[in-house]
């Protein structure tokens, strides 16, 4: 070892180790919570809905960085740009090619998987803040890439583009909100079992392994710069679908809609929600979407500062998140039982 | 050849702005072993209160030791008020700690003082610095300051009994504490200087981007970049780290074609990350090795 090298001791870890049990709820709450989930919709208006909906998308969204950073143990600003990807996968095919906005989904997940692979390739020699620069130049660049001018003819430069909102199929009795509020739903769901699933499985071990430790992971067989880019893949796919059903709740996709500012929106849902929970991506989410409304009817001038003071509170009062509320919580039923 | 070394001298006069954010940067990494994502917002509410004792009448350079008196003090109250709790807490959380820091200190700013863009006195003049037409007094002076401070800071951490006690809590904070130092004041002390440096910044900055709620945005992410490319574990790396980020993102300007304003910050990001796909700990890092 030359003089300049110096060695650590094994410190605290970037990401703490969560046992993959820990990761999701039990089957009673996933019920009770899919019930109000799927009922709660009959009885509100249509803005509600609305506004349901996108806590579902920006969930996924959450989710995708959870896997990448609460499982693999990467760090990644750069969420805005795959989400960039797949709002502009859908609506160009949907607006050019007439491709029904259903089918647009699996196909911006696999383009998002594809560029997240691609990408996650030449990050695998970067690590902590290294990796946090280098997605961070990926989320600056995208809004401008959007922009340039032969592109133009496809992603409408600056203006973005326009996107039909879908009506209920079959002739269902339903506004169209209320629709697009019930596909997100299973989209949603389709990719929070298959994510759940992931991580329980023999890749989802092995984003663990890496996780905790690389080095001892290598030495046991697993494959890193395999599974890191999978990890990446992976997590860009989920966020181009999140993208995708985006564009189509929004009904418009602009370049400046997915600056950096939306990457750090998803970061701070992930720290909120609890890194590694997977359920804790929609509280998180609703922390993202809700607390900056609330600080502006707060104080419309000093809106940025109650939004701080209130990310302060919550970080003071559980700095692990929701989880952390989650697991008291059962421990107090559990108290409560012996009793 | 007449464009080209003009493009280099531009690009060393924008690279001491970058200079002095980055060594700020590295500063308070040192001590924590975090990157501030607030730093730039410090930077600013510092540069407005020495703006604010100016228009109450004082002279720059009363304003100019008072304000780093102040954000030396406002340094260390923020570290022992926001972040010595947060200190056991995951490091994710405290990087959302950051961006909590970052929208309170700049929304507050917003209000005290607007958003309306203020000019920002120089103390070097704007004269053509040796009859150059690129680079003026007030440049020349900032890089001046900026060589200055490396070397203070070079010094200090050296020489002087209190550097190399946080040098040890920030390489190994156990042992450190086993002879007797206390790492916690260390910390706060860090912060106290890494914000005081960054006053120097934003003061030296203000005259260039003029002063307003939003000035540091650019600058410091240009900052960071520079900060990682020289390597976060070296101060002078970060100094050479912002005069290179200053000369490529003139240089990318001037000769890829089609890159006009938007595309230079991305290009010299993109460069900045093909340097360190080759050397990960940055230019000057020390390369860390980890005890499994």
């Amino acid at each position: 070892m030359s003089a300049a090298e110096e060695v650590v001791a094994e410190g605290h870890e970037a990401v703490e180790a969560v046992p993959k049990r820990a990761m999701t709820l039990g089957t009673g709450t996933s019920l009770l919570v899919l019930a109000v989930l799927l009922l709660v919709p009959v009885f509100v208006k249509n803005f509600i809905i609305f506004q349901m909906t996108m806590l579902l998308i920006y969930g996924l969204a959450v989710l995708a960085l959870n896997i990448l950073t609460g499982g693999s143990g990467q760090f990644s600003l750069g969420q805005s740009a795959f989400y960039a990807v797949g709002a502009y996968t859908s609506a160009v095919l949907m607006e050019y090619f007439n491709v029904n906005y259903a089918l647009t989904i699996p196909i911006s997940a696999t383009v998002c998987f594809g560029f997240g692979y691609l990408f996650g390739k030449p990050a695998l020699r970067l690590s902590g803040v290294y990796l946090a620069l280098a997605t961070f130049a990926l989320a600056t660049a995208m809004p401008q890439l959007l922009k340039l001018n032969f592109l133009e003819h496809w992603t409408g430069g600056v203006q973005g583009l326009v996107v039909t909102k879908p009506d209920a199929p079959f002739g269902l009795p339903m506004s169209q909100d209320m629709w697009l509020y019930y596909f997100t739903l299973i989209v949603t769901l389709a990719i929070y079992i298959f994510s759940v699933n992931l991580l329980r499985s023999r890749s989802g071990r092995a984003f663990m392994a890496i996780r905790d430790n690389e080095i001892a992971a290598s030495s046991m067989g697993v494959n890193v710069a395999l599974y890191k880019t999978l990890a990446f893949g992976v997590s860009a796919g989920i966020t181009g679908v999140a993208g995708s059903l985006g564009a189509i709740a929004v009904q418009f996709v602009a370049p400046d809609s997915y600056t950096i500012t939306l990457a750090i929106s998803l970061f701070l849902g992930m720290v909120v929600g609890g890194v590694g929970w997977l359920p804790g991506s929609f509280v998180g989410a609703a922390f993202i979407i809700f607390v900056p409304n609330m600080a502006e009817s707060i104080s419309k001038g000093l809106s940025g500062a109650v939004f701080g003071v209130l990310l302060f509170l919550v970080i003071y009062l559980v700095p692990h998140g929701a989880r952390q509320i989650a697991i008291m919580g059962q421990q107090f039923a559990a108290k409560l039982r012996r009793n | 050849m007449e464009l080209f070394t003009n493009q280099v001298l531009a690009g060393i006069a924008t690279g001491a702005i970058y200079a002095c954010m980055a060594l700020a940067v590295v500063m308070i990494y040192q001590a924590i072993d975090h990157l501030n994502f607030a730093q730039g917002e410090m930077a600013m509410f510092s540069t407005f209160i020495s703006w604010q004792l100016m228009q109450w009448g004082l002279s720059y350079w009363a304003a100019f030791i008072i304000t780093l008196a102040f954000s030396f003090v406002a340094g260390i109250a923020i570290e022992r008020i926001l972040f010595k709790p947060l200190a056991k807490a995951p490091v994710l959380t405290n990087v959302a700690g950051f961006i909590a820091l970052f929208a309170i200190i700049n929304s507050s700013a917003g209000l005290i003082w607007d958003f309306t863009i203020k000019q920002y006195p120089t103390p070097f003049g704007s004269s053509p610095f040796l009859g150059s037409q690129l680079i003026s007094t007030h440049q020349a002076g900032m890089i001046g300051v900026t060589v200055l401070l490396l070397l203070g800071l070079y010094f200090f951490f050296q020489y002087t009994r209190i550097g190399l006690a946080m040098r040890a809590a920030a390489s190994v904070p156990e042992s450190a504490r086993l002879v007797g130092i206390n790492t916690s004041w260390m910390i706060a002390l860090g912060w106290g200087m890494a914000t005081a440096i960054g006053s120097i910044a934003g003061m030296l900055i203000a005259p260039v981007v003029f002063l307003e709620p939003n000035m540091m945005g650019g600058v410091l992410i240009y900052g960071f970049a520079a900060a990682v490319l020289g390597g976060l574990s070296s101060p002078f790396g970060a100094v050479v780290g912002g005069f290179l980020v200053g000369i490529f993102e003139n240089l990318a300007g001037t000769y890829i074609p089609g890159v006009g304003n938007e595309l230079k910050l991305p290009i010299a990001l993109a460069l900045i990350i093909s340097v360190l796909v080759v050397k990960p700990a940055g230019l000057f890092g020390r390369h860390i090795v980890k005890r499994v």
